[in-house]
């Protein structure tokens, strides 16, 4: 099990006789994506590596049923491009695209947010379903397969989370990149939403950094609405403030957007923050051991024996299995 | 991207909202010139990328010639908040009746563009937002429907009751939206809009920053970059692709990706040293990034260790361990220089890196760490 991207996914790559798109299909497909087309206008008709090109989304579409697209055109057509997909009916747009103008941003977030459509991005790595599917940019290598889901503003950052993670044999479900830009279209809390009603999922980390308020809303989430254990990183603790955000945007957001203000809002939901990304696993161990004891004593009180100890079982049994695989 | 009152204050005019006479000046005689042809008290108002310019000294009333020829001089001898003054504003002094404050934002919670007006103009906002919020009246304007005259008029009518005044002030506040949209600002302000004793509304102060974003299609707005406001590394930086910010540590950083660098940044201080700088060389990985990337921090003479921490995605390690080598050679840097360069083609990187023979480290944490202990912050 997975969130937004598994096996059945399939994809058409926005941009595939670009530099970044050619040199991604062709990972994307060696991942075992299913890469079902290409799209650059006037080139419709030709193969890139074997993957047949079209000349718009719309053909595409309809030759091939896909229901994803992922954007590597350049900052100038990004925002045409998540139109043109919209427009051609895939229900997932993922806009790897960095540069993208933030007011033409606004009103492509409400077009796609009225249609249903799943934007993620843009300027973002987009997501790895482990060992199912791959979409943007994430190297594929440093994913095992696991109980972990992950999700992440940055880019290169998540990398270094998903390797500690890997490292500690912890693998993951699905593993997403957000986006750093100021309007992106999937927030925090639309991916721990996801996770936490995907049954594979058993444990989240969130990775944000300074500036807006929408990691202290993702706090109050998982306050609130989640039960899955949730472990955190934030960057930017040594940032100078007043170097990329103006003072104007925190006026509304009841902040500044201070690397402390996030931690303290996250530890204050229970989430544990980590000093360093390698702590990360740490954390999360103790925090599923803590929630494992929990269980274990309210199990005790209510004397019930159905089938939830065996799920148990297959948690750790898939934590188990990751180990060994890390091994080889 | 900031740009300064002045050239704000063109756009403004470009867009037909009414901002009192003046020019820039650079020179005291100018300065002078421009007052004479006024024919009026002006105002003479430096123009520096900073906030608080009039508790520093400088924004001051000059009622005749020789009080403006002595405050040109003066201001134009300030540094306000480490930034010399070059250019001063001279322009008519108007009476004020009242002062409101108007701006809109791009809100990244809302994701529109929101409008705040407010009866406590002139004064810090920041200083309203966090002590009397509710003196600021918000509105999230649809940004597909656009901003409505009836939307405009019901904001001018929460600080005006005189229907003339509300006219004006909701024209103005439509014209401020279409100069947001027209320019890609992520940031317009007019602080103060002020009325007069024969009722006109008139902006005397203007504030527009432009989404970064949005600058490769307007080159006309590219062409107001201030390169004296900015240091020469900033400057050399940009136009290398280089995202850098200067700070004041010890321990100068070379990462790819934003938050990483941050990261990385954060991991030098929890381990006992400070960053000298925030460096991204982002996604692509041209050697020559590198070079300059190197070239810039080793000008730092507060530097006494590198570290570049490069986690290979679509960057590739052996294209950055050339850079590395190419720098080294060139540069032939003092100070101990440590790398981890890990994820796509780190096999690569580790071979060409034999040839200057670096110290390592395996892991983020260890890289950072040894850094430290090289550059003797340790022992301090």
């Amino acid at each position: 099990m997975s969130i937004f991207i598994n096996k059945k996914t399939k994809v058409v790559v926005q941009g595939i006789t670009g530099r970044d798109g050619s040199f991604h299909a062709t990972q994307m497909k060696k991942y075992g994506t299913n890469i079902v087309g290409g799209v650059t206008p006037g080139k419709g008709g030709t193969k890139m590596s074997g993957i047949p090109v079209f000349d718009s989304v719309a053909e595409a579409v309809k030759a091939t049923k896909a229901n994803t697209s992922v954007i590597y055109v350049p900052p100038p057509f990004a925002i045409d491009a998540i139109y043109e997909a919209a427009d051609a009916g895939v229900s997932l747009i993922v806009c790897i695209t960095e540069g993208v103008p933030a007011n033409d941003m606004m009103k492509v977030y409400r077009y796609t947010k009225h249609r249903g459509i799943r934007l993620i991005g843009p300027n973002c790595p987009g997501l790895i379903s482990t060992d199912q599917s791959k979409v943007g940019i994430m190297p594929g290598n440093i994913c095992i397969k696991g109980p972990v889901g992950v999700v992440s503003r940055s880019g290169t950052l998540t990398y270094e989370a998903i390797w500690a993670l890997t490292c500690a044999g912890m693998g993951q479900t699905t593993c997403i990149g957000i986006g750093g830009d100021q309007i992106i279209g999937t927030n925090f809390i639309d991916v721990l939403q996801a996770f936490e009603d995907d049954k594979a999922t058993k444990a989240v980390v969130m990775i944000g950094e300074i500036g807006g308020s929408d990691e202290e809303e993702a706090a109050k989430f998982v306050k609130n609405k989640m039960t899955k254990p949730v472990v955190g990183f934030i960057a930017g603790r040594t940032a100078p403030p007043g170097k990329r955000m103006g003072h104007a945007g925190a006026i509304i957001s009841g902040g500044t957007g201070t690397a402390e203000e996030k931690v303290k809002a996250l530890e204050a939901a229970g989430i544990p923050v980590a000093a360093s990304p390698t702590q990360l696993p740490v954390l999360l161990k103790e925090k599923m051991d803590e929630l494992k004891k929990k269980a274990k004593a309210s199990k005790k009180k209510v004397v019930k024996k159905t089938a939830k100890p065996t799920k148990k079982v297959a948690a750790k049994k898939a934590v188990k299995k990751t180990s060994t695989k890390k091994k080889k | 991207m900031k740009v300064h009152e002045y050239q704000a204050k063109e756009i403004f005019i470009a867009a037909g909202i009414p901002v009192p006479p003046g020019r820039i000046a650079t020179t005291v005689s100018e300065a002078v010139a421009i007052a004479d042809e006024i024919g009026r008290p002006v105002m003479v108002k430096a123009q520096v990328h900073v906030g608080g310019r009039g508790k520093a000294g400088g924004v001051k009333y000059a009622e005749n010639l020789e009080a403006t020829k002595i405050w040109a001089q003066r201001i134009l001898e300030l540094t306000i908040k480490g930034l010399p003054v070059k250019k001063i504003l001279v322009t008519e002094a108007v009476d004020i009746t009242s002062e409101t404050y108007l701006g809109i934002i791009l809100d990244r919670v809302t994701k529109k563009p929101v409008i705040m007006i407010s009866a406590a103009g002139g004064i810090d906002i920041e200083e309203v937002a966090a002590n009397t919020p509710e003196k600021i009246h918000k509105f999230a304007v649809d940004p597909e429907l656009g901003l409505r005259p009836f939307e405009a008029r019901n904001l001018a009518y929460k600080i005006f009751r005189d229907i003339k005044l509300v006219r004006q002030v909701a024209d103005i506040i439509l014209k401020l939206y279409d100069v947001f949209w027209k320019v890609d600002a992520s940031l317009v302000e007019i602080n103060p809009l002020i009325t007069t004793p024969i009722n006109e509304v008139i902006a005397i102060d203007a504030k527009l920053n432009i989404d970064d974003n949005g600058l490769f299609r307007h080159k006309e707005i590219e062409d107001m970059r201030d390169l004296d406001a900015e240091n020469e590394s900033e400057i050399e930086a940009r136009e290398a692709g280089l995202s850098f910010i200067k700070l004041d540590g010890n321990i100068g950083c070379v990462v790819n990706g934003a938050g990483l660098a941050m990261a990385t940044m954060d991991l030098v201080k929890h381990y006992g040293g400070d960053p000298a700088n925030f460096l991204d060389i982002g996604g692509s990985s041209n050697p020559d990034k590198v070079l300059t990337a190197m070239r810039i921090i080793l000008r730092d003479t507060n530097v006494r260790a590198i570290l570049i921490n490069i986690f290979g995605g679509i960057t590739r390690c052996d294209d950055v361990a050339t850079g590395i080598v190419a720098a080294y050679k060139e540069l032939k840097p003092e100070i101990p220089i440590v790398t981890r360069l890990t994820g796509t083609n780190a096999a690569q990187a580790k071979k060409i890196l034999k040839e200057i023979n670096l110290p390592t480290a395996p892991t983020l944490d260890e890289v950072v760490k040894k850094a430290i202990k090289l550059a003797g912050l340790d022992e301090d």
